[in-house]
């Protein structure tokens, strides 16, 4: 009599009773190792006294309704294209008037001590959200360059990447996108350098992986998926600016009383809200930037 | 021409085509309000204004494609159509100066005289509008018939207002001209045959 089908069961071939107990969690830890660590990895993030109390808008809303025209300039159209955008891996090269130059590589950015920051964001269009963002201040990597005393501003530049960004293929703007500060507003606490959304890793059409959130400012100025960071004596060009200088200044600062000369800023249109509601001055943060500009005309320096 | 039935529709088939034509003439609408009320659109009122105005627009060009389109050898039961597409042009264009009026300036009449005056889109866009009206209310057969000879005069001014609306378009993006320029390509097309026959009488296909 042969009963051979036994034997061929090898021991090593049989899942460990503890294994098999388990096995939901062993599922889970093996997803993980296939997917990119980035996408599962909650982001640990303290609370911020900067953060607004009101309430932001949904996932859903903020990452699909996006302007990030490196993947098209339809709104919807990031949301379908970001994720071809490689983020791993990924360096911030930091320099110009810099004693310590040094580029960061992303691994390097999720070590600085990351803060829930919860901002309104109000778009050039006439539209606004609010995010909860996770990120750091900029000025912490700053100061780790040691910007010189020549260093009067920043400018930056999202990676360019016409094999992962279908819509560089057109000039809609002059690539790469370039944005810009003066130093002091590079180095105001509220401006950040986001990691994060909802906790979580920023998603492509967001900026990922690390962008610049700059408040008080139109959407335009806080650049995404930041390659270069560059301190410099002269005011950087930028890109909206150099695509249409009379409707776009270098510092764009959110202001219901100087209008875009197409359409009025003095309201917006909150996502999720009906009707329109007042635009305030500094998108509400006057009380904490306002300080910056003084003395200047800011009809003038739109 | 060959006496099919497209070419020579009965009058009760042109009704079931006409009244295909009215309920397809509702489908962009229907799908605007399913989006905005629905929750797919993230922002319901520009979904609604930009859907209404692009409608607008492409009614508008298809009504004033059928005089090309008849001279280049389509049958001739397409000119009954076209009413319904003017009107069809005028329904949308409704929408969308109510969306702004409301939900954007919130019936703020002073703000409102003030836009117009300030922003040129605006302008443009109101003039459009402006001159679709009349020709919205002379549409019937009675006017048809009040207004003889001037009836054709004051429709003419839908190539005025056409040229209005595309320059509304390109007056208000704020970046990528690509959809407005390729508005503005078929109208320039569609004038551009107008006057061109005009100019050649003896060239262009004479329509029967």
């Amino acid at each position: 009599m042969l009963i051979r089908r036994a034997t061929d069961i090898l021991p090593s071939e049989i899942t460990p009773h503890s294994v098999y107990l388990n096995r939901r969690q062993f599922m889970l830890g093996s997803a993980g190792l296939l997917l990119p660590v980035a996408s599962i990895a909650a982001l640990p993030a303290s609370k911020s006294g900067y953060s607004t109390a009101e309430k932001p808008n949904s996932r859903q809303d903020i990452t699909s309704y996006n302007n990030y025209y490196e993947f098209g300039t339809g709104k919807d159209e990031p949301a379908i294209h970001a994720g071809r955008l490689k983020t791993r891996p990924w360096t911030v090269a930091v320099g110009g008037e810099a004693g310590k130059p040094h580029s960061f590589s992303i691994e390097e950015l999720l070590k600085f001590p990351l803060e829930e920051r919860i901002y309104r964001l109000r778009c050039v269009e006439g539209w606004s959200m609010v995010i909860p963002w996770v990120g750091f201040p900029l000025a912490s990597l700053l100061k780790q360059v040691d910007p010189t005393s020549r260093a009067k501003y920043v400018a930056f530049e999202t990676a360019l990447r016409p094999g992962e960004m279908p819509g560089v293929a057109r000039r809609v703007l002059d690539w790469p996108y370039r944005e810009g500060l003066r130093i002091d507003e590079a180095m105001h606490p509220l401006t950040i350098l986001a990691v994060g959304l909802y906790g979580e890793a920023l998603p492509g059409q967001n900026g990922a992986p690390v962008r610049l959130v700059v408040p008080w400012k139109y959407g335009f100025k806080s650049i995404k998926s930041i390659s270069r960071i560059t301190l410099l004596e002269k005011q950087p060009p930028t890109s909206w600016n150099m695509a249409a200088p009379s409707e776009y200044g270098f510092y764009s600062n959110v202001n219901p009383a100087v209008d875009h000369p197409r359409w009025s800023q003095a309201s917006e249109r909150r996502i999720g809200e009906f009707l329109k509601r007042k635009t305030l001055p500094f998108n509400g943060y006057a009380d904490q930037v306002a300080g910056l500009y003084r003395g200047m005309d800011l009809v003038k320096n739109f | 021409m060959r006496p099919t039935l497209l070419s020579n529709p009965s009058t009760a088939t042109v009704g079931r085509i006409k009244a295909l034509l009215f309920v397809l003439c509702l489908l962009p609408l229907a799908i605007s309000l399913w989006q905005a009320l629905g929750g797919q659109a993230v922002n319901p009122v520009e979904t609604l204004t930009r859907d209404s105005g692009s409608w607008a627009l492409n009614l508008l060009l298809a009504g004033l494609a059928v005089t090309p389109l008849r001279r280049l050898g389509a049958p001739g039961w397409l000119l009954r159509l076209r009413r319904m597409l003017g009107l069809y042009a005028f329904f949308y264009a409704s929408v969308h100066l109510l969306i702004y009026l409301w939900l954007d300036q919130l019936f703020d009449w002073p703000a409102i005289v003030h836009d117009i005056i300030k922003r040129p889109f605006i302008t443009v866009g109101m003039a459009a509008f402006a001159l679709l009206l009349p020709l919205a209310i002379t549409s019937t057969d009675g006017w048809l018939r009040r207004l003889k000879r001037r009836w054709g005069q004051l429709h003419r001014l839908v190539y005025l207002l056409a040229v209005l609306a595309v320059i509304h378009y390109l007056w208000l993006v704020k970046r990528d001209l690509t959809e407005p320029l390729l508005y503005a390509a078929v109208l320039g097309l569609l004038l551009g045959l107008r006057l061109w026959w005009r100019l050649r009488p003896t060239m262009g296909p004479r329509v029967q």
